[in-house]
């Protein structure tokens, strides 16, 4: 492993893990507040690309940026308006169905509207490019932009829970809804507001995601069970919690992709003699690479066992 | 009293006073016309595809039971049931493939079987990672390890038969009674009779103690914490007995199709289908899911061909049973059938052809909408016409959706006015039935 790959892979690792960040961001405090698990969070992360990419075809990639996480936060309020509220006395799990629900819709909409394939939803001009070399090798300005906008939006939440009115009146509400209601706030507004602003968060993450990555309608599947995965990793409704599990999972991922060494190269590196007759071949010989998808998925059920609560979780549940 | 005399050996334990049990006729009667159903059915729809489609139901049946065993009687929302029905799937037809080859002395009767332990060892195995949590983080839990077990499936082209699956052959040994299990009729007796005993026994088990306080478990997890119960446990042995069943299901199906692909049998969709028919069909009756599982087969054979759009529709029915019906169709069945035993249905039956009626009408105005967006984006080759309900509508003429948009708008003005009616109606009977109830007592 040589200075050049490394370097190259933290910063690829700390891009998408940040992305992943935004995204799991807005479910942690959709959660932590409501106790809503929001199924179809990367459904709006989907949205906001797709929206993005709409958009930007008619007033340009920077207006689409403003524009798309706002349309997006709408949608979602609306639907904490019309729908979530309405199951909120039946219980958490309709109200997880009712996400779910919601998840199979959109994902056929998307693929009404905007068909079943890619759509060619590219950077803008200022983004395209390399924005430095490092090694011999470029480092682009679309994944910079991805981790000053996810750094940008990780201070400004802070700042907006922690030093404005709204923020401690979200705080209080988190912990003692009915006495804030008592006193006169009016704490479903604040959870439309709430779930209203995940979405919008998903949403941004959308748009700068969708023309960095690939945007198509298995985008949401793709990265909505990893950034469970990264919820339940950091510790239910822990924010800097997520904010660590987001990181490790993306160096995680972006490492493994390009190791190609296996069980049987190391076991061979050891001197111990491993052939394709030897008993586990199959396992041997399968590189970290190919198993670089269900890494995450392996981390989710060691920190299960060994450590239930999360790696900054504060629930026992 | 006067038993405590006659036997006054038996006096001193709790079991000393004297049950009266009645043979439960109603019992006995819906389980006999269940059995007689699933005789009959075969006989009554005859072409191949039918034959296919009960075979389905068969095994979808035991599946949507095995899966609201965690839902309904657990209350634990699993993502990823299809890793055990998968799972048990892929044992069983490599149990039967040995078989064939004469390594395993297994007949073919007794396959579902290998592939319910083998769901059943799988369930052990993950399960205890699973049900240490209860709640959401369960479901999401379960959802990792879903995606887990979805990617290893193509990791492991070995056990799982890469793109291709692994096939079988499930004629192999000899007859029993003349009944070899390559025409699809015998198959579907087969399915029928472990659809009838599986059934059964998973309405045996919510009876038994484990059962009960799974179901107090799921309601008030503290409380039995407090009467010296691990919830834990409970969950997890719920779950094993879940997955057991869920594998009974899997070896019906690899029997019933005689392929198993990696890519289709344990992946998150099938999961997603099981929860969302299980909940269609009502999660909080016993019988919800056996609705649920005719109903699964029917969206996805008959529904599919029937429109592409198949998977909107459901997922807004899906939304509205969540919204206006969390106890799904069952438990519509059972308000209904509560009137019904009051004899206060009758009043209600013009409100219903009302409320049906207009739905219709707004089902119609939508369903044209959307079959049009469809035929656009999908068959735009094929010319702006095309075939709506025997008719045909050009999908490019503004003047076809302005038509369909106007059906919509009227049907859902009209159904809307007899959803007030009916819901004032629906009251009143209520209030009159409670009052009956309260006179009974009070006599």
């Amino acid at each position: 492993m040589n200075a050049e790959f490394f370097t190259i892979s933290l910063l690829n690792g700390v891009s998408y893990g940040l992305l992943l960040f935004m995204l799991s961001s807005g479910l942690t405090l959709i959660f932590s507040m409501m106790g809503v698990l929001n199924f179809a969070h990367t459904s709006f992360y989907m949205l906001g690309a797709y929206f993005a990419y709409t958009l930007s075809g008619l007033v340009g990639f920077w207006p689409a940026l403003v524009l798309a996480p706002l349309a997006i936060g709408t949608l979602g309020a609306l639907f904490e308006r019309y729908s979530l509220r309405r199951v909120h006395k039946f219980g958490h799990v309709p109200e997880l169905l009712v996400t779910f629900g919601l998840s199979y819709l959109i994902l056929e909409l998307v693929q009404l509207v905007w068909g079943r394939s890619t759509v060619p939803y590219g950077l803008p001009t200022q983004l395209q490019g390399p924005l430095f070399t490092i090694f011999g090798t470029q480092f682009p300005k679309s994944r910079s932009f991805i981790m000053l906008v996810a750094l940008l939006m990780l201070i400004s939440v802070w700042l907006l829970l922690t030093r404005t009115r709204i923020g401690l009146v979200i705080q209080a509400a988190l912990k003692h809804p009915e006495m804030v209601q008592a006193l006169g706030h009016n704490v479903p507004r604040v959870f439309m507001l709430v779930f209203g602003g995940g979405c919008a968060l998903a949403g941004l993450a959308g748009v700068i995601g969708g023309n960095t990555y690939i945007t198509e309608p298995a985008m949401a599947g793709s990265v909505g069970s990893i950034i469970f995965v990264v919820v339940v990793v950091g510790g239910m409704g822990s924010l800097a919690g997520a904010f660590l599990a987001s990181l490790i999972i993306g160096l995680v991922q972006t490492f493994a992709v390009a190791i190609d060494y296996s069980l049987a190269t190391a076991l061979q590196g050891m001197g111990i003699g491993v052939s394709p007759e030897t008993f586990g071949w199959p396992v041997l010989k399968l590189t970290l690479s190919q198993v670089a998808p269900i890494l995450p998925y392996l981390f989710l059920v060691l920190i299960l066992i060994f450590r239930p609560r999360g790696l900054l979780g504060t629930r026992e549940d | 009293m006067t038993m405590s005399t006659t036997s006054p050996e038996r006096a001193a334990g709790p079991t000393a006073y004297y049950r009266f049990r009645p043979l439960n006729i109603g019992r006995y009667l819906i389980w006999s016309l269940f059995a007689i159903a699933l005789i009959v059915l075969p006989m009554l729809f005859t072409s191949s595809l039918a034959v296919t489609m009960l075979s389905q139901m068969g095994y979808a049946i035991i599946i949507c039971l095995s899966y609201n065993i965690l839902l309904g009687q657990g209350g634990m929302l699993s993502f990823g049931h299809a890793v055990y029905t998968g799972l048990g799937s892929f044992i069983a037809i490599h149990a039967m493939n040995l078989a064939a080859a004469g390594k395993l002395p297994i007949p073919l009767v007794l396959i579902p079987l290998v592939g319910g332990l083998a769901g059943m060892f799988f369930a052990i195995l993950l399960g205890f990672v699973t049900t240490k949590k209860s709640g959401t983080t369960f479901a999401m839990i379960t959802l990792g390890i879903g995606e887990l077990v979805a990617s290893m499936a193509l990791m492991f082209p070995e056990f799982f038969g890469g793109e291709g699956g692994v096939t079988t052959n499930r004629v192999y040994g000899q007859s029993i009674f003349g009944m070899t299990f390559g025409p699809a009729i015998q198959v579907y007796y087969l399915i029928a009779a472990y659809c009838f005993v599986c059934t059964a026994a998973m309405f045996a088990f919510t009876a038994t103690p484990l059962g009960r306080i799974l179901n107090a478990v799921r309601d008030n997890p503290e409380r039995v914490e407090f009467i010296g119960y691990n919830t834990q446990r409970v969950r997890y042995f719920a779950f094993i007995i879940a997955g057991f069943f869920a594998g009974i299901g899997g070896g019906l199906a690899a029997i019933n199709f005689e392929i198993v692909t990696g890519a289709d049998s344990v992946n998150m969709v099938r999961s997603g289908g099981y929860l969302l028919f299980t909940f269609l069909g009502g999660a909080t009756f016993f019988f919800g899911p056996i609705i649920g599982g005719v109903l699964l087969v029917l969206a996805s054979v008959l529904l599919s061909e029937l429109s592409k759009a198949w998977l909107l529709y459901l997922g807004l029915v899906f939304l509205f049973m969540v919204m206006f019906a969390p106890g799904g169709v069952a438990s519509l069945v059972m308000m209904n059938l509560r009137v019904a035993k009051f004899g206060k249905l009758r009043p209600l039956l013009p409100a219903y052809l009302a409320l049906v009626g207009t739905a219709l009408v707004a089902l119609f105005g939508a369903a044209a909408m959307v079959e049009m967006l469809y035929h656009l984006q999908l068959n735009a080759a094929l010319g702006p016409e095309m075939e709506f309900l025997g008719a045909t509508v050009n999908a490019a003429k503004l003047s076809s959706w302005f038509g369909a948009g106007f059906v919509l708008v009227t049907g859902l003005a009209l159904f809307e006015l007899c959803r007030r009616q009916f819901i004032q109606q629906w009251g009143l009977v209520q209030e009159e039935i409670e009052h009956e109830i309260k006179r009974g007592e009070a006599l």
